[in-house]
């Protein structure tokens, strides 16, 4: 199992990703100017502030060389996570439904928060309880998840709504409570809070975040057996 | 060709910006401000303005959340 990890000029949290990832399986940074992605199983795209963030968070770096190939890797059926800002990027991209705008409180806000697992039959949280609970750091600005009505409905009643911010947890005004989503076909899954820094209870607190990767690993291992 | 985009947000999704804006200006002494939206003005030199609409939908707004308005400049702007 050999996990990608994008690197754009701006990343900020791809070192951590590329330790979480090392925690169940091989991984490899993949720059912003590299259209192969090295063989790689799966794709983290991680937070940070690609290119500045300049116009709207992820706006540029969607037209990355890298991402043009994570793109065609989503459409062929490749598993692709996307963090925070990776999050950010994946909606800019139209993988994922919907997009963040700023925080209804304004503030950037750094906290742990709980996240309640809505699906545990997905690719990214199969090795989580389902109806169980993580926690695990948010940190941003631009969390504040918005679909249209008519979208969210279907998106719900698809099982795309994968994680929530537990009860009084919604810190940035998400509509619904959503923390992360995945696209329709199940291998696109994007959230705002930070798995890769929830891998050690030593210096997380938490090693919840794990059971994201892990649940990556048992999905493209299980696809090869 | 000089051109201004204004893009905003549309109608109906919240924005925390302006409801800053709308509660800071009374507290000024501005009284009778309502509906108040923070938006983003874009100006740009174009040789081809049939350009502006695909430049909108791909990169200057995102359709999903913002409104934008494109307006032509004449002269050097």
């Amino acid at each position: 199992m050999r996990f990608g990890v994008l690197q754009f000029p701006g990343s900020c949290d791809e070192l951590d990703a590329l330790a979480a990832a090392r925690r169940v399986g091989d991984a490899e940074l993949i720059w912003h100017g590299e259209r192969d992605l090295g063989g790689a199983d799966a794709i983290v795209v991680p937070g940070g502030f690609s290119y500045g963030d300049y116009l709207r968070a992820g706006a540029i770096a969607r037209f990355s060389p890298a991402m043009e190939s994570v793109i065609a890797f989503a459409n062929e059926g490749g598993l692709v996570l996307g963090i925070c800002n990776g999050f950010q990027v994946l909606c800019e991209a139209r993988l994922l439904p919907g997009a963040l705008l700023g925080n209804a409180n304004l503030r950037f806000t750094f906290r742990q928060v709980d996240l309640d697992v809505v699906q545990a039959d997905t690719a990214f949280t199969g090795a989580c309880a389902a109806g169980g609970r993580l926690s695990i750091p948010a940190k941003h600005s631009w969390g504040r998840y918005y679909a249209a009505e008519e979208t969210l409905d279907g998106m719900e009643a698809g099982g795309q709504v994968v994680l929530r911010y537990a009860p009084g947890q919604n810190f940035n005004g998400s509509l619904r409570d959503i923390a992360g989503v995945r696209n329709e076909a199940g291998n696109v899954f994007g959230l705002m809070p930070h798995p890769e820094h929830a891998v050690d209870e030593l210096v997380g607190g938490s090693a919840d975040g794990l059971a994201i990767f892990e649940s990556m690993r048992l999905s493209v291992e299980g696809a090869r057996a | 060709m000089r051109a201004r985009v204004l893009i905003r947000p549309k109608a109906g999704i919240l924005d925390p910006q302006g409801v800053a804006v709308e509660r800071a200006l009374p507290a000024l002494g501005f009284a009778g401000v309502a509906n108040v939206h923070v938006g983003r003005l874009v100006e740009l030199d174009v040789e081809d303005p049939a350009q502006l609409e695909p430049m909108c939908e791909k990169l200057l707004a995102n359709p999903l959340v913002e409104d934008y308005e494109v307006e032509l400049l004449d002269g050097s702007g």
